[in-house]
């Protein structure tokens, strides 16, 4: 098959970006669209001319490394499917695919179609952990955990942090990905302890990045290459109010919290 | 050289507490004042970068990815092992040790098989805790399943996706010490260079891969973390990041480089499609566990799978392996896989291929239970293949996976060097010839959360508070100069075959001579194809753009330059080693019925290659591998 792309180039930041036309032909149905993108990028190369660049790592839609939003999607047009796991059998021969990185003002560009999404490592850092240090766990099994609640923890946690949620909501919002790491943890035992101090935190620290307001159009699981569920958004605003007006009186030394 | 491995005396069992009571301590107001770097942020980099910052150490953490959760640990799928009995199926620390040094063909070290045994109830406890939601039973409790090598389920796992948590685990403790301050992240930066200072590994140079700007960083110890080096055969299991820059580096600094030829190929991947096919992906080892393979008993039988009745199926693993069956260890079944290929009894378009088929599991457990189980695997190789392996059996075909070779380490996991530390699949330590199903994990975890933060103190205890040296110091002048030198060189050359011409014909070669058999002819042929591959790309590569800014053919054209002299020591030992053991396979050296023939009175050792110049033949390094506790024996698994 062959195919038309149009792709967002951008030599870094400060410069001005535009889209450039570049044809790819025979291409195997069965490669990948990643695959698809080496091709093209081979060829420019053997002509002299510089690659577009592009982010990923594993190819087998775990790493969340690789991003991009094909023909308006990110990730493309395949249900629970990462970019990497795109595969040129769901396009059309003939074709013309326009490819553009993740837009938001939290990702700045760094070129072509990579970003900087180092925002997401940020939120972990304000709270998106259990404060357990090496050596000082308790027997694995000495707290035992509803298989439910660990298996609706691992809904949450089988977030790869891409960040397709924030590149689809017309707010840029990263409410789903917060919301499935606080989630998580705080669905679970271990991470009761801290469950107010981390969604509270955790949600500070979003805003400050520049995420925008979440309402819940849901644009976010629609594209999320995991099928992280808005369920999980509900229940950190229920965790987050919960948090915000928890009376009572403070131990004297809760400064730091 | 003399390799010491510093393996404390007395009983296997106790060499470990007894090495941890007698090691020296570092105190608590003077960990402050050491810095360590540490290179790598998979399970052992991150799980070692946190473990050393919570002890109070200042820790430089460094990944190419942009973010640390992106380690190709990520990808790891099955399980973990670890010996903690829950099931009541009569496993111990014992055997958890005696499966590994059996799986790893009798070519490991018993001391650290064993403590990474003892530790691996450890990591099971530290991990729940992190938060990692492990598999349960509805009674609350934590899940096992079985893996290849073993007869006893002690693996643990969190879907089809436990080396995510577990790294997310260990991600978010990095983070929270991020956090604290006492961790500084540098994302986007790769190590291009390990600094030598009198003798003592002192620091790392690095480019930043956005700006292109190479620095200096100078530590009292450096922490190598980054993996394996498969991806010299271009085609792997691995991220296409992956490489083995940083422990190549090492090697051409000193370091020696034990046992390359130690290379797995993993039995059960998506088989390849075409000449552009990027990177292979594998379908977890837990698959075995209710999958079953086969092919047909006819050769070029190219009936539907469906249409081949009981009677004319050869469940090979079956038939050849009664007790493990589906579960025989990796080598293995790879190299059963390929002979009935061979054979001409695989299967699909290429006929590079095996059945795995879930019919029967299906119809004793129900189609939930399977989905349960395994609906990440099925989802993903429908997106590969476009085919419902819940309706037809999988295809699969071996691919390579990981390497058991690496950095020679000791007993602490420090190199030859002293100060460099390596750990996780960068070091050789624990595999031996074959690594078993689920040990990858535990060992990146046991290195980083269990054993580093003891053995690094005995080191830095040894050297005085802020003696190390600084980072504009002339070693690392100079350092910065040849790595400086060596981008520009690559980026002149402006020759007419790509980065990737390079690479995929380096495979080739590495495939068709020193892969999953490998012969005194094959491997001489090798030596004569790979520097004359490395000449023409020194004088025929294309590397497009400059250095200044976010390069990605560039970043690429430095690690295949590496691969094109790493693979010529890897063939250098798979020549040496003249035997079979584990994933080595020589053909001259097999039983009557295709097995591996070990010659241990003449290779029972770890081979420590010491790097004497590009093109040169290294000089061997033998270190005798004694077995106290084990007897050698033939691997039957019958």
């Amino acid at each position: 098959m062959n195919v038309k792309l149009r792709v967002w180039r951008q030599k870094g930041p400060q410069t001005a970006g535009q889209f450039v036309g570049y044809e790819a032909k025979n291409i195997n149905p069965n490669m990948s669209f990643l695959e698809m993108l080496d091709v093209v990028n081979e060829d420019l190369t053997k002509r002299g001319q510089e690659p577009i660049a592009f982010d990923h790592d594993c190819r087998e839609g775990i790493c969340g490394m690789c991003s991009c939003v094909i023909n308006g999607e990110p990730h493309g047009p395949e249900y629970k499917v990462a970019t990497c796991q795109t595969y040129m059998r769901s396009f059309h021969d003939g074709e013309t695919i326009t490819v553009e990185p993740f837009r938001a003002k939290a990702f700045p560009l760094i070129k072509d179609l990579v970003v900087d999404r180092t925002a997401f490592d940020r939120v972990i850092q304000a709270g998106g952990f259990v404060s357990v240090s090496s050596g000082s766990a308790p027997d694995g099994n000495a707290i035992l955990v509803p298989k439910p609640d660990a298996d609706l923890a691992m809904d949450a946690a089988a977030c790869i942090g891409c960040g397709a949620c924030v590149a689809a909501c017309k707010n840029a919002s990263a409410m789903l990905f917060v919301a499935a790491k606080v989630s998580h943890l705080n669905l679970l035992p271990q991470g009761k302890p801290e469950k107010d101090r981390r969604v509270l935190a955790m949600v500070t620290q979003m805003d400050e990045e520049g995420f925008g307001a979440c309402t819940v159009t849901g644009s976010c699981e629609a594209v999320c290459p995991k099928g992280i569920s808005l369920n999980f958004i509900a229940k950190m605003n229920r965790d987050y109010f919960g948090a915000l007006f928890k009376a009572g009186p403070k131990p004297a030394a809760a400064a730091e919290a | 050289m003399k390799l010491d491995a510093r393996i404390p005396s007395g009983p296997l069992p106790q060499k470990w507490d007894k090495h941890k009571a007698s090691i020296k301590l570092v105190n608590p107001s003077n960990k402050r004042k050491y810095e360590i770097i540490v290179v790598g942020t998979g399970l052992a980099g991150a799980s070692a970068a946190a473990s050393l910052a919570e002890l109070g150490y200042n820790v430089k953490s460094f990944c190419i990815q942009d973010s640390p959760r992106r380690a190709h640990s990520v990808a790891a799928q099955g399980g973990i092992n670890a010996a903690k009995n829950y099931q009541n199926d009569g496993d111990s620390v014992f055997r958890l040790f005696y499966d590994t040094i059996k799986g790893g063909d009798f070519r490991s070290r018993e001391a650290n098989v064993h403590r990474l045994a003892e530790v691996s109830v450890n990591i099971i406890d530290q991990c729940v805790a992190q938060g990692v939601p492990f598999a349960r039973e509805y009674g609350g409790s934590l899940a096992n399943r079985s893996f290849g090598g073993a007869q006893v389920s002690r693996t643990f796992y969190a879907r089809g996706q436990t080396g995510q948590q577990l790294l997310l685990g260990a991600y978010q403790a990095l983070m929270r010490q991020v956090g604290l301050g006492q961790v500084r992240l540098f994302p986007r930066t790769e190590m291009l260079e390990l600094v030598v200072v009198n003798g003592h590994a002192k620091g790392i140079v690095v480019r930043d891969m956005v700006t292109g700007k190479v620095s200096s960083h100078s530590a009292d110890a450096v922490v190598l973390a980054t993996g394996g080096y498969c991806n010299t055969y271009y085609l792997s299991t691995y991220g296409r990041g992956s490489n083995a820059t940083a422990i190549w580096r090492a090697y051409k600094k000193g370091a020696t480089f034990a046992n390359p030829c130690f290379t797995q190929i993993h039995p059960t991947c998506i088989p390849v499609t075409g000449d552009y096919q990027s990177k292979l992906t594998l379908m977890s080892e837990s698959l075995r566990n209710d999958g079953r393979v086969w092919v047909p008993k006819q050769k070029g039988d190219k009936r539907l799978p469906g249409e081949i009745p009981e009677s004319e199926r050869d469940y090979y693993l079956e038939r050849k392996y009664p007790s493990y069956g589906n579960l025989a260890p990796r080598d293995i079944s790879s190299r059963a896989a390929k002979q009935v290929c061979d054979e001409g009894r695989g299967v699909g378009e290429s006929g590079l291929g095996v059945y795995l088929d879930f019919a029967d599991a299906i119809q004793r457990l129900g189609i939930d239970k399977i989905r349960e189980r395994y609906a990440n695997l099925f989802d993903m190789y429908h997106e590969i293949t476009h085919e419902d392996a819940y309706k037809t059996p999988m295809r699969i075909f071996p691919a390579m996976h990981y390497a058991m070779g690496g950095l020679w380490v000791d007993y602490n996991l420090m190199s030859n060097l002293p100060g460099l530390f390596v750990i996780g699949e960068a070091n050789f330590s624990d595999h031996g010839a074959n690594r078993l199903g689920a040990s990858a994990l535990m060992q990146g975890l046991a290195d980083g959360y269990f054993v580093l933060p003891y053995t690094i103190g005995d080191y830095l205890a040894s050297q005085k508070t802020g003696s190390r040296p600084k980072a504009d110091a002339a070693e690392f002048k100079q350092a910065e100069q040849e790595t400086n030198e060596r981008i520009q060189k690559l980026l002149s050359i402006r020759g007419r075959k790509t980065v990737t011409d390079f690479h995929k014909e380096l495979g080739r070669i590495l495939w068709v001579h020193c892969g999953m058999a490998r012969t005194e002819k094959s491997l001489k042929e090798a030596l004569t194809l790979i520097p004359a591959l490395r000449d023409e790309f020194w004088k025929n590569v294309n590397v497009p753009g400059t250095g200044e800014d976010l390069n990605q053919s560039l970043e690429r054209a430095g690690r295949v330059a590496d691969y094109l002299e790493l693979a010529e020591l890897l063939v250098y030992d798979a020549l040496m080693r003249d035997e079979s053991c584990g994933c080595h396979f020589r053909e001259e050296h097999q039983t009557e019925d295709g097995e591996c023939q070990r010659n241990d009175e003449q290779y029972a050792y770890v081979a420590a290659w010491e790097f004497t110049g590009v093109g040169k033949t290294p000089t061997l390094n033998k270190e005798p591998l004694v077995y106290e506790e084990v007897h050698l024996a033939q691997r039957s698994y019958k």
